[in-house]
């Protein structure tokens, strides 16, 4: 064993120079005994015809975790995230390079690893939790407060077939939550059921966390890994691309989809548009306060929208307007220069911008879009183009407490203060399922 | 790194019960027959043999009634043919905790060994009952029959790791396995005696640990007298030789199980 394992004691897991190959061509051609057996008859000498396919998941991963360090992964879909989890949970074995797990580790890649269908809730619950690593004893000393966490007192003794998938998740979840361990290894878990399961699942690891616990967890939702973890690793092809302060490493992760996507739209080509034409949008943007390209719009953050426009001859008092729709169609809101007392007395022919200043885009996440419209000082309209520009806002840590807020909770947000009585607070409590 | 593999064996005894538990579990629950099916199949492979080579054939059974005969071999070897089918799928069929959680990989075929027992035991009382039927004594030599039984355990789990190690790398040979248990029935002296064969064809049966052991299982327990002893004493050493090399096929390819099963 190297000897750097054993200079830190308080590291949980040390990750050295881990790199894992797949050979996807290999893998195929040879899955039949039959085959390999007449190839060995007919060419027992020649060595077999090596140009395989080589995929690295993971190449030269490096990094050590210290005990009750809870890191988020991150990167896109086919990165090699689970595959460093598979290979941190010893169900796969690196290629070369070395992995050491300090203390008890549980590995969560799946909400009810082994469930079978045909035995009951409770069988199930044993099952799982053996399958986990759990004791029978400490299985059977949490059952009580599994079932309860699951809600499935009454169908304990029912197969499993006959529950809802909702059912089975957080019976799943129950038995997960229930874990002991020193090292917790989570992939994805909070992609599956509904919002009120993976608050569960939010609670839960914020419980782990607190117990001083080492926890790595792959995840595609921001916020949580903002929230949650202490330092956060993107992974991609393979590779640690950067590892750091949550905040830091998601904004550099999320700029990279942003690159793909324009940040201004061009709209001289739209043809279903209404008015005069004599002055008309021609493109939108979103740009940061200074000025630079905004490549992903969150919210709560600041940014201006700039409307370019064109006009074909001199336009007295023209309002610059827009309204904003949800993705269904309702109306957020209608605002203008000519609402805000901005009377612009005349545009010249040409081309020119205005901007739209938010200070605080209290948009909860979703898809928005613009149409945009532009009158004159009589009230013929110039122009008007529906639905011309999208505004994807991001998930983001609103109320800095990791609790997701999405389109199921409403359109907008307030900046806002709960206050509750602290008496209210100190009060014991039974132990509740969502602290 | 060797006894890694053992000491990981044992602390995860618990889970090996667990699987052969949802294995008995699961096997009651879907079956109409439930437990019965356990006595049915050696049932009516012996009404079968009997009818074909106790009385059409007249197939010499060492002086004991031809049903009993059989039926007490059939009980082992229902055990045997099915561990083997079954474990070797075991990996295949538990792919989803394979690319899920880490245990040591040979608890499953070693679970599937340890669930058939449960089988065995109840095709284990019915022979019982028709040995008091048939009003045959088992002998001294009874105390015999858990070291070939125990035998035969061991046998059940190296050719199972063997054959649920390859089933995970090739995907023809749950094809071959049926066939394999086919032909291995006709040379376990099963539906004969041993005394039956020539020596020459003895001695080829001998490279069959099965043949030592269930010779040596029907003996032992009807005291028959004539225990052959070097047949036994190869079907150790054979089956301890298939241990070694099941165990040792096993640890080098259960790394890659989770990547390719």
């Amino acid at each position: 064993m190297p000897s750097r394992f054993d200079e830190n004691m308080s590291q949980a897991i040390a990750v050295e120079k881990v790199s894992k190959k797949f050979v996807l061509g290999a893998l195929q051609r040879d899955t039949m005994l039959r085959e390999r057996l007449i190839s060995m008859l007919s060419a027992p000498f020649r060595r077999r015809s090596a140009a395989p396919n080589v995929l690295w998941a993971l190449r030269d991963v490096s990094f050590g975790v210290d005990a009750g360090e809870v890191v988020g992964i991150i990167g896109r879909n086919g990165a090699g995230k689970s595959t460093l989890l598979k290979v941190l949970s010893k169900i796969t074995y690196p290629t070369s390079g070395e992995v050491h797990v300090s203390g008890r580790i549980a590995s969560l890649l799946e909400v009810g690893t082994g469930f079978h269908e045909e035995l009951t809730g409770r069988e199930n619950i044993y099952l799982n939790g053996s399958i986990l690593g759990m004791k029978h004893g400490e299985v059977a000393a949490k059952l009580d407060s599994m079932v309860e966490f699951a809600g499935v007192a009454q169908f304990l003794d029912t197969p499993i077939k006959r529950y809802s998938t909702g059912m089975r998740l957080r019976l799943g979840f129950a038995v997960a939550a229930h874990l002991d361990p020193d090292v917790l290894i989570v992939d994805e878990v909070l992609a599956v059921g509904d919002a009120g399961f993976q608050r569960k699942c939010l609670n839960a690891m914020d419980g782990l966390r607190s117990g001083g616990r080492t926890v790595l967890f792959v995840s595609h939702n921001m916020a949580a890994v903002e929230n949650l973890c202490s330092r956060c690793i993107w992974i991609d092809a393979g590779k640690v691309v950067m590892d750091g302060a949550p905040r830091e490493v998601i904004e550099a992760y999320m700029n990279t989809f942003a690159n793909a996507r324009e940040t201004m739209a061009d709209l001289r080509s739209v043809q279903n548009r209404r008015g005069s034409g004599e002055i008309r949008y021609t493109a939108m943007e979103y740009l940061t306060p200074t000025g630079e390209p905004l490549r992903v719009v969150r919210s709560g953050d600041s940014l201006v929208v700039r409307f370019h426009y064109h006009a074909q001859k001199p336009i007295v008092y023209p309002s610059f307007g827009f309204r904003l729709y949800t993705e269904f169609g309702t109306l957020v809101t209608d605002t203008s220069t000519w609402h805000h007392g901005i009377d612009i007395p005349l545009v010249p022919p040409g081309d020119g911008y205005v901007d739209l200043h938010i200070e605080f885009l209290n948009l909860l996440p979703a898809r928005y879009y613009f149409s945009l419209w532009i009158t004159g000082a009589a009230s013929p309209v110039h122009d008007n183009v529906e639905h011309c520009g999208q505004l994807d806002v991001g998930l983001a840590n609103v109320y800095s407490s990791g609790r997701m807020l999405d389109n199921r909770s409403g359109i907008v947000f307030f900046p806002q203060r709960w206050k509750v009585d602290e008496q209210l607070m100190a009060a014991v409590g039974p132990k509740a399922e969502e602290k | 790194m060797n006894s890694e593999w053992f000491t990981d064996f044992w602390r995860y005894r618990e889970l090996l019960y667990f699987l052969a538990w949802r294995d008995v579990k699961v096997r009651y629950k879907q079956a109409a027959l439930g437990a019965s099916w356990a006595v049915i199949q050696p049932l009516l492979t012996m009404v079968i043999f009997t009818l074909f080579f106790g009385r059409l054939a007249r197939v010499p059974s060492d002086g004991i009634p031809y049903p009993l005969f059989s039926f007490c071999a059939l009980v082992p070897w229902t055990y045997f043919s099915t561990t083997l089918s079954q474990a070797g799928n075991s990996l295949v069929s538990n792919s989803s905790l394979i690319t899920k959680v880490y245990f040591p990989r040979a608890l499953l075929p070693a679970a599937t060994v340890l669930s058939g027992l449960v089988d065995f035991a109840m095709g284990s009382t019915f022979l019982a009952l028709m040995m008091i039927y048939y009003r045959v004594k088992p002998g001294w030599s009874f105390f015999l029959v858990p070291f070939f039984l125990g035998g035969m355990i061991l046998l059940a789990f190296s050719v199972s790791m063997i054959l649920a190690a390859m089933n995970v790398r090739y995907r023809d040979v749950k094809y071959a396995l049926p066939f394999l248990v086919q032909i291995w029935l006709f040379v376990t002296p099963i539906i004969y005696p041993i005394a039956f064969l020539t020596p020459k064809m003895k001695r080829f049966l001998a490279f069959n640990p099965m043949a030592g052991f269930l010779e040596g299982f029907r003996s032992s327990l009807f005291n028959t007298g004539h225990m052959d002893w070097s047949l036994v004493g190869t079907a150790v050493i054979i089956t301890t030789i298939l241990l070694v090399i099941g165990a040792t096929y096993f640890r080098r390819t259960e790394r890659s199980f989770a990547d390719i099963v």
